[in-house]
């Protein structure tokens, strides 16, 4: 085996930011007074915000330890299953932050901002080409916003119609956010099991399909990484009773240039931009979650619209039956541009290309790990793949002890208690960025904890080891909440 | 492709891996009639100098800073950013983690986040602030929809002065839930009336913000006081978050939930998104609040260390039952924020704020020098309303092709406001730059 | 987690389907969550307890008990009306597991029909339950 990735490199002690510091310290530089002081009414001042005064050396070394302390796709491989922590190719950090783009007000006149009207009309036009649909919108800022905003939808599609629909489906392998956004929606979220191959039948959608349901919420590929190879027929059954599709399309990124989910029954769908698209996830956001739909739901589609006007863009507001806005402004523009970015570097043969990788990528360490850990659906998988932590139960070891101990090899652990339906699920996706070796020396690793787990249990008990803290009380925190300093 | 790092060697082996021929064999579980048979209809790939190009091109299409001079605010500000902010923000280690579901080894993001939240809560005056979310809006529509949890009443009494793109988002949020959303109008001083409240009862929350979108000051005491004899909650709405280094804060002044906008610190305005939703309330409202929570805590070895906390609130845990859908917020954005405040410091941001109140009330008293209407007295912060004489239209018109943006026209939003405009100036822009705006408008 | 044989299940209080159990005392019942429950639940961070006054019928929600990363609805076992709650759990919800049949009791009840009592389990027939689960 290759040395091992993990080791403990200088790491130094950072305190608080209020924690240091000194009165009388500044780490900016104030723009010019060339105007008198014209002092505001006391009653309306305040004390000011009691924040630190640091220097500018203070703030750089600050966050720049801190950033130390944290792991990314940069860093090493990130397997987080169901979050595709892609590589994030560094032309579209330079692209988005070009002045022109980066300093627009939103606000400005179509004539003063036609280069950013344009990358977004092409956008959602390439966006609607590979997921089949008719058209899009990019204003919802992630994933479970594109969720609200498809449920959004659909209500008003209903509504037009007279119908007063209450239900949406919602499978048992679904993200949280499903149920959640039909919830806030006002709708009531119906649960379906999935059969014994993790996926949906017909049968089961049948049964719960009636004039009452508006529609299905469908992760497909979904959770367990396995194609729903019934979406088609299942489509016909909820369009069949009046229904619509919507597709949690956070998987896109198995099936680009395979599957067009227009083209499979789907009516309205997201796309994470910062999952199938590669841009950054930033510890958490931004994201951006544009929503593409076919021709029936564009009319409710939020505004403003970017339209094109003989060669000129323009935003449009005159849609009467738009569901209305979901930002203040037009999205996460500066995630929008580093996807585009992305898109016209790649070009529709590799990302066809990249699709097919990410599968590759999974099967392998499917294929390779299969003996090492259970496997929850020994059947081809998509761009990711579900294990868990049967065979380790005998020896009081937990998915959370092995995904705590990968850390110590140099790995970010994968998804791990995802999807609900499998017990201590480990859930990996290695993405199509991924190199034969790099996958090579993490089979290796996580076969190396499974040995440890049996020789040396607390090895694992114990991890990890060498990360800037051990362990951390998730008990204590929540029993005891110190949210702020 | 660069980014794919299979060679034909290693594809091949690991096909062999696998099990299968082919790449397309991997595909076999994808119904045949479910496959796309023809290729994806797309411009084919750039190289990196190509995309350069073409970008550049797109960029060069747009107005702004040092070109030219935008006197537009409206829920988007130009502040400048100190470069070892963005500096420090471009570090890999922030910018290309996900979520920290692992906290040991996302300690960075975890601090920085607490830090966060702490100087959030000292800027507005409050107990607890979550880690972000998407934008100033939808911070206000998911504070009311709290407010509904936490009092079961189904009704918000909105200010007519809240960001009219804000109540837009808001009205999007509730139109399904069948909660009822009251607007308040406002008084000829430029501040809500609070009268109709006296009408209005089962509120689940008074909402207001403050500089309000006519840029004027609102007494955030009175609101208070009114919203609590309705037993309703006070929600404080805030677009421009640097006048919170001036003016007294919407906690001090009683608000319970306070929710705005954060652009103003330390992010580009990048037409409008991302941005950086604030929401901030009392420790007794902590586990009512939607979105994310970073927590300290101790690790094994009783070291200091950092969590995701309050989970149970969430979506992956609570499911339909959550406080709300939120997964991904705007986490990198809140970092920015909180390298910003770091650095302006607590002398810095009082000295900013200041100075963007004192060159507003340079350009506005230049203005009414010039016989131009300042229709609402109430005082301001960086924004105002000025009425131009009719037919300002072509002037301003004239004052784009000279790369001039002289504020943004009230009457799409305020139809009763025709000829009014709303117009702000920071610090960014130079007593040069006011003087010849003044000159332009009036010849 | 506690292996069947090793949970205590005590023989002078009646136990729900949902572990909820219940101990009449004169004409009050104190509630609380068993040994199965918190031991399934783990560390117990949060309790939201209903408000002295508020009725339940037999089996209505009351209540939900939060572990870090599970919520649990909690159903009374006999209707009533709460006239006492646990405040201790506020600031020390780990009651509930270091002391689930004493400290970490939830609420008292004023039954409404003291006699739905008898529609719960005794521990024997708790016990056989959870050996036919497994």
């Amino acid at each position: 085996m290759k040395e091992s990735l993990g080791t403990t490199g200088l790491i130094l002690n950072e305190p608080l930011l209020w924690e240091k510091g000194k009165k009388g310290r500044s780490g900016f530089s104030l723009p010019r007074r060339d105007v008198e002081s014209c002092p505001l009414a006391p009653e309306l001042t305040g004390e000011g915000p009691d924040f630190p005064d640091l220097s500018e050396v203070d703030v750089v070394r600050h966050y720049t330890r801190l950033s130390q302390w944290n792991f990314g796709v940069d860093t090493g491989m990130y397997p987080l299953g169901s979050c595709t922590m892609k590589y994030s190719p560094k032309t579209n950090e330079t692209q988005a932050g070009r002045p022109g783009f980066t300093g627009a007000h939103p606000l400005l006149p179509a004539g003063l901002c036609q280069g950013i009207l344009r990358m977004m009309f092409e956008l959602e036009l390439y966006l609607a080409e590979i997921t089949g649909m008719d058209a899009a919108t990019l204003q919802p800022a992630a994933g479970a916003h594109g969720e609200l905003a498809g449920m959004l939808l659909i209500h008003g599609f209903h509504r037009k119609k007279g119908n007063k629909r209450s239900k949406i489906i919602v499978p048992d392998t679904a993200h949280g956010t499903n149920p959640a956004s039909v919830a806030l929606c006002g709708y009531r979220p119906v649960p379906v099991k999935s059969n014994e191959q993790g996926i949906l039948s017909v049968e089961a959608i049948f049964d719960v399909m009636d004039d009452d349901t508006a529609g299905i919420m469908i992760t497909n590929p979904n959770t367990l990484g396995l194609f729903e190879e019934n979406s088609r027929k299942i489509a016909e059954v909820i369009h069949g009773r009046g229904g619509l599709v919507y597709c949690d399309g956070a998987n896109m990124n198995a099936v680009m240039g395979v599957v067009k989910m227009g083209a499979i029954g789907v009516d309205v769908m997201h796309l994470n931009l910062h999952k199938t698209f590669s841009t950054p996830h930033g510890g958490g956001g931004p994201g951006s979650g544009p929503v593409c739909v076919k021709k029936h739901l564009e009319p409710f589609l939020p505004v403003p619209r970017v339209v094109e006007e003989n060669g000129r863009y323009v935003l449009s507001d005159d849609y009467p039956e738009s569901i209305g806005k979901l930002q203040a402004f037009h999205g996460s523009v500066g995630v929008i541009i580093k996807a585009y970015s992305y898109i016209r570097s790649m070009g529709p043969e590799n990302l066809k290309k990249a699709s097919q990788l990410a599968v590759l990528n999974a099967n392998y360490i499917k294929e390779r790990l299969k003996g090492v850990l259970h496997l929850a659906y020994d059947r081809p998988c998509m761009h990711e793949c579900v294990f868990s932590d049967k065979h380790q139960i005998d020896d009081h070891i937990t998915t959370l002890d092995m995904a705590k101990r990968l850390m110590d090899y140099g790995f970010h652990p994968p998804t791990v208690y995802f999807p609900l339906v499998v017990d201590g699920a480990i859930m990996m996706e290695p993405t199509e960025t991924e190199s034969k070796e790099e996958l090579d020396q993490y089979i290796e690793a996580l076969k190396a904890i499974v040995n440890e787990a049996k020789d040396d249990p607390n090895l694992l008990h114990g991890a990890p080891n060498k990360c800037k803290v051990k362990r951390l009380d998730e008990t204590l925190a929540a029993r005891k909440p110190c949210l702020a300093g | 492709m660069h980014y794919l790092p299979h060679t034909a060697e290693d594809i091949e082996s690991m096909l062999q891996a696998v099990g299968v021929e082919h790449l397309d064999d991997l595909f076999s579980t994808v119904p045949e009639d479910c496959r796309l048979q023809e290729g994806l209809d797309l411009p084919e790939a750039l190289t990196e100098w190509e995309l350069d190009e073409h970008m550049a091109a797109l960029s060069n299409e747009m107005a702004v800073s040092p070109e030219y001079r935008v006197f537009m605010g409206a829920g988007s500000y130009e502040h400048f950013i100190p470069a070892s902010v963005s500096y420090l923000l471009n570090r890999s280690e922030f910018v290309t983690s996900y979520t920290p579901y692992q906290p040991e080894m996302s300690q960075g993001t975890l601090q920085a986040i607490y830090e966060y939240q702490t100087l959030v809560a000292r800027l507005l005056g409050m107990e607890v602030a979550t880690a972000s979310h998407y934008d100033g809006a939808t911070a206000l529509a998911e504070s009311l929809l709290m407010a509904v949890r936490i009092t079961g009443q189904r009704k918000v009494a909105v200010s007519s002065l809240i960001h009219p793109l804000y109540r837009r988002v808001v009205k999007t949020y509730f139109e399904p839930t069948g909660y009822e959303v009251l607007e308040l109008p406002y008084l000829n001083t430029g501040l809500t009336d609070l009268s109709g409240l006296d009408e209005m009862d089962g509120l689940a929350a008074v909402a207001v913000q403050s500089p309000n979108f006519f840029g004027c000051i609102e007494d955030l005491k009175a609101v208070g006081e009114k919203a609590h004899d309705k037993d309703a909650l006070f929600v404080s709405s805030f677009t421009e978050a640097l006048a919170y280094g001036l003016l007294i804060n919407p906690g001090s002044s009683g608000a319970d939930i306070v929710c705005g906008e954060g652009q103003s610190l330390g992010i580009p305005r990048s037409f409008g998104g991302p941005a950086l939703g604030m929401l901030a309330t009392g420790k007794k409202y902590m586990r009512k609040l939607p979105g994310r929570l970073v927590g300290q805590t101790k690790d094994l070895d009783g070291k200091r260390g950092f969590v995701l906390t309050l989970a149970t609130r969430e979506q992956h845990i609570r499911r339909e039952k959550a406080t709300s859908n939120i997964c991904t917020n705007n986490s990198l954005c809140a970092l920015a924020a909180a390298m910003y405040m770091a650095s302006v410091g607590g002398s810095g941001i009082r000295e900013l704020a200041l100075l963007n109140h004192d060159k507003a009330e340079y350009l506005k008293a230049q203005l009414k020098k010039e016989g131009f209407t300042i229709p609402f007295d109430s005082p301001t912060f960086n924004e105002f309303v000025v009425e131009f004489p009719p037919g300002f239209e072509a002037t301003y018109a004239r004052l784009l092709k000279k790369n001039t943006v002289p504020g943004l026209s009230l009457a799409p939003y305020y139809p009763e406001l025709a000829n009014h405009y709303l117009l702000c100036v920071t610090e960014t822009r130079s007593k040069e730059d006011m003087d010849a705006l003044v000159r332009e408008v009036r010849s | 987690m506690k292996e069947i044989d090793e949970l205590n299940l005590p023989d002078d209080i009646r136990y729900a389907e949902d572990h909820e159990w219940a101990r009449l005392e004169g004409n009050k019942v104190t509630v609380g969550l068993d040994d199965y429950a918190q031991d399934q639940l783990g560390d117990i961070v949060f309790v939201e307890l209903p408000r002295v006054g508020d009725t339940f019928k037999q089996s209505e929600e009351f209540t939900t008990v939060e572990s870090v990363k599970a919520v649990c609805e909690c159903y009374l076992p006999v209707g009533g009306e709460i006239i006492a709650v646990n405040s201790e759990l506020e600031e020390s919800p780990e009651l509930m597991n270091e002391s689930p049949y004493d400290k970490g009791w939830m609420v008292e009840v004023n039954p409404t029909d003291p006699s739905e009592m008898e529609s719960l389990m005794t521990n024997v027939q708790c016990l056989e339950k959870l050996k036919g689960a497994k």
